[in-house]
């Protein structure tokens, strides 16, 4: 058989092809690291659940509130939401902290008998920003990561919105950006970014504010109203305040046995 | 193979047929553009059910794809003179799955814009990263076997010599693709009902049984346009492979059955009620009662070569198998979701648009790529 | 098949036909520099509206940052989101000590984005995702970061 032109041409183009790809995704691959943070400590958060538990319903709303609102995230299933009421989804809803049953939110590790105190507490859970993060693992891009510093971190430029780490999280601490999140916005606090649609977000520990040398907003919004009252504890768990609050109390975890290693702790005892 | 593809006619049904298509597929692209517009709200999916009809499709076409083997095997490591003139029938079945699969990936991201960020950087750990990367392998594989065999079938010469080292590693990159799909689901600790070793076992067999149906309806179909004729030996070879892999299909499920209901562990038996009793339950059900009547037709050999039977119980396993990797499994394992709520997932009909549309964008692939493969008679159709 | 001399090409390409549509072709493809032409000679260069805050220089200098500002302000994302460095060191124009923020300090000088940003971009054609998340000041009551 001849050797056309269209052969010399095509065995150009495919060498290119082929040649670019192998290298690009050779390159990519080597000098790909995970992200290191090694300033600080490992972060943790300790939540006293019975103290939560007791607190009046207004206060943990605006322990809530402090968050949503320092983050911009939208409002769009709640009575409050400034969408019309027929476009408000609670499946679109977008929420980084929020407060469900003690079934849900330690399913294996209840039982029938428990206390009532327990059985009915609402239950405040976010990201757990855990040590083996499955997140961190399925996610094609890189889009997140953790830090050396504990915290699971967003990338909301490099996420394409495939939703794996939605699917990955046992927790459910992941939202998705059905939609465009700033009519869901009543107004929009200027110090922080908005998302857009077709990006996922969580809790990030309020990276933002830590670099800055603050806490996040949650734990400082319960302190300034509660003082040492605060049901939540915030730091490092070498020392300090975690680390005495993981020494004198029984703490839990929720799903422990997935092996996820999660550092939101829940003072039950 | 481009000029063959696009020059000469297609004859009136054939431009019919791609007419239709062609509508259709627009219709796809306008329903896609408003969902582009207006962010994935317009679909049924939520926080809870966050993977629903594209990723299905995904799962089920590339089952579809991966079942190509199982008329390569016969014929290229067995010398099984039948399917000799089959295996670049199912190659081109193969392009048009895998081109289609990737369609619905592209649809179902929240930002395709940035689709290419996976190959910019990709996570080695990321099993979607591997699935792009097998995926992508297998279809410059099939476009290249498939070409040189239709341009030695055309020259009336053998193919080149380097062909078959190549259809020798399709074998074993079939049965990867669809493992590393399955890997997809199997690999996620919080998702109890797919945190399962059989469940790449089970993708195969369900891709066995459905892709050597659709490729008995294809050659029924071309046969009866007087196209191809592909044998009755061939017909009724596929319907028997199709006939085992169904019975490994629906024992599997029974065996998931008893691991989940037997020990009674609260998690797979609460996604197990979820999958049968919950909302998603009709197309398991859908799914159980296609593949048992399908089953049956295919078990019995006189049926299976009944002239209008041997078709039914092809269609019929196509449909159990897509109710419950098309959907039911996607579904039901997000159902209870991981706060155990039950949220009922409902395509709309954006959605439904998008898929169908995508599924004639494929239809017009594989018509145009069997125009390039098959003899002039094409034009004369 | 007897052989009968080199190849001829078809009677098409000699036809008025083929003449015409290249004309039409060529005519089409040299649109832009005609319909250029006929508005009236070169438009006149966009001039972004730059408020400076008093003493304070720009992060580069005029003729670097005009080219270079889209990779600075990749480069800018990747440190300070991927890489936790938000401050920028010591060297470099402007002020030491300056957070890597659009809003933050790109925005503080230039505080209108329609004004500044956009002045150009529009009549460049080009469409920058950036505000589908970050915050346009101007119209949000108050300065801002990031």
């Amino acid at each position: 058989m001849t050797c056309t032109r269209r052969d010399v041409l095509r065995a150009i183009g495919l060498a290119a092809l082929g040649g670019a790809g192998l290298g690009g995704a050779g390159l990519r691959l080597a000098l790909a690291q995970d992200v290191r943070d090694a300033a600080h400590g490992r972060y943790a958060l300790v939540i006293d659940l019975p103290r939560w538990a007791g607190l009046d319903p207004a206060v943990r709303r605006r322990c809530v509130d402090a968050c949503h609102r320092a983050h911009n995230v939208p409002d769009l299933s709640t009575e409050r939401s400034p969408l019309p009421r027929a476009e408000r989804r609670e499946r679109h809803a977008i929420r980084w902290i929020r407060e469900v049953g003690f079934e849900a939110a330690f399913a294996a590790q209840g039982h029938p008998l428990l206390a009532a105190t327990l059985r009915e507490a609402a239950v405040p859970v976010l990201c757990n920003h855990c040590d083996r993060p499955p997140c961190v693992r399925v996610c094609p891009t890189r889009a997140t990561w953790r830090r050396d510093d504990g915290a699971v971190m967003m990338d909301m430029h490099r996420c394409i919105g495939c939703r794996y780490c939605v699917m990955a999280c046992p927790y459910g601490a992941r939202s998705f950006n059905f939609r465009d999140p700033r009519p869901g916005l009543a107004e929009i606090d200027p110090g922080f970014p908005t998302r857009t649609r077709g990006v996922v977000e969580k809790c990030s520990f309020c990276a933002e504010r830590l670099e800055a040398g603050g806490i996040p907003a949650c734990v400082e919004a319960l302190a300034a109203e509660l003082g040492e009252g605060s049901p939540f504890t915030f730091g490092q768990v070498g020392d300090g305040p975690v680390a005495r609050a993981l020494a004198e109390r029984f703490t839990i975890t929720r799903k422990p046995e997935l092996g996820t290693s999660p550092h939101v702790f829940y003072a039950v005892g | 193979m481009l000029e063959r593809m696009f020059n000469g006619g297609v004859g009136g049904r054939g431009w019919l047929w791609l007419g239709a298509l062609g509508l259709v597929a627009a219709a796809g692209v306008a329903a896609w553009l408003r969902q582009l517009g207006l962010g994935l709200s317009v679909t049924g999916l939520g926080q809870s059910v966050a993977w629903g009809l594209y990723i299905g499709q995904l799962t089920f076409l590339v089952g579809v794809a991966a079942s190509a083997v199982m008329v390569v095997l016969p014929a290229a490591l067995h010398g099984y003179r039948p399917f000799e003139r089959l295996t670049v029938l199912g190659e081109l079945l193969s392009i048009g799955a895998l081109v289609m699969a990737g369609l619905f990936v592209l649809v179902d991201l929240g930002q395709p814009g940035r689709m290419l960020n996976i190959v910019l950087h990709p996570a080695p750990s990321s099993m979607l990263v591997w699935d792009a990367a097998v995926l992508g392998g297998y279809l410059v594989l099939n476009v290249v076997i498939a070409r040189a065999s239709i341009a030695a079938q055309r020259s009336g010469e053998a193919p080149p010599a380097w062909v078959r080292p190549l259809v020798y590693v399709s074998i074993p990159w079939a049965v990867a693709i669809h493992t590393v799909t399955a890997f997809l689901y199997a690999g996620l600790e919080g998702r109890p009902l797919w945190l399962t070793a059989i469940l790449a076992p089970r993708f195969l067999a369900s891709a066995f049984a459905s892709g050597p149906a659709c490729l008995v309806l294809l050659c029924l179909a071309l046969r009866r346009l007087g196209v191809f004729d592909a044998g009755e030996r061939a017909v009724a070879k596929l319907l028997e492979i199709a006939a085992y892999a169904m019975v490994v299909t629906v024992f599997f499920v029974l065996v998931e059955l008893f691991t989940g209901l037997y020990p009674g562990l609260p998690d797979h038996a609460a996604h197990l009620a979820a999958l049968y009793a919950g909302p998603v339950g009709p197309w398991a059900w859908a799914s159980a009662g296609l593949s048992i009547a399908a089953l049956l037709l295919l078990v019995v050999p006189r049926a299976r070569r009944h002239r209008l039977l041997g078709p039914l119980a092809a269609a019929l396993a196509i449909g159990g198998v897509w109710a419950e990797k098309g959907l039911a499994m996607v579904v039901a394992g997000q159902t209870p979701d991981q706060l155990g709520r039950v949220v009922a997932y409902t395509p709309t009909a954006t959605e439904v648009t998008v898929t169908i549309g995508v599924y004639a964008v494929g239809a017009i692939l594989v018509t145009l790529l069997l125009k390039a493969a098959l003899p002039a008679e094409v034009e004369r159709a | 098949m007897t052989n009968s001399g080199p190849p001829r090409p078809p009677a098409y390409f000699a036809s008025r036909v083929f003449s015409i549509a290249v004309a039409v072709a060529v005519g089409l493809a040299t649109s832009p520099f005609w319909y250029g032409a006929a508005a009236g000679g070169r438009p006149a260069r966009p001039a972004p509206a730059i408020a400076e805050a008093a003493g304070e220089a720009c992060v580069l200098p005029l003729d670097r940052i005009r080219v270079e500002h889209p990779a600075l302000l990749a480069a800018w994302r990747d440190e300070a989101v991927r890489e936790g460095r938000r401050m920028r060191g010591a060297a470099g124009h402007g002020a030491a000590g300056l957070e890597k923020s659009l809003t933050g300090t790109c925005l503080r000088c230039h505080a209108d984005r329609a004004a500044f940003c956009d002045a150009c971009h529009t009549d460049l054609a080009v469409a920058p995702t950036c505000w589908e998340c970050h915050v346009d000041p101007a119209g949000v009551a108050g300065g801002g970061r990031r």
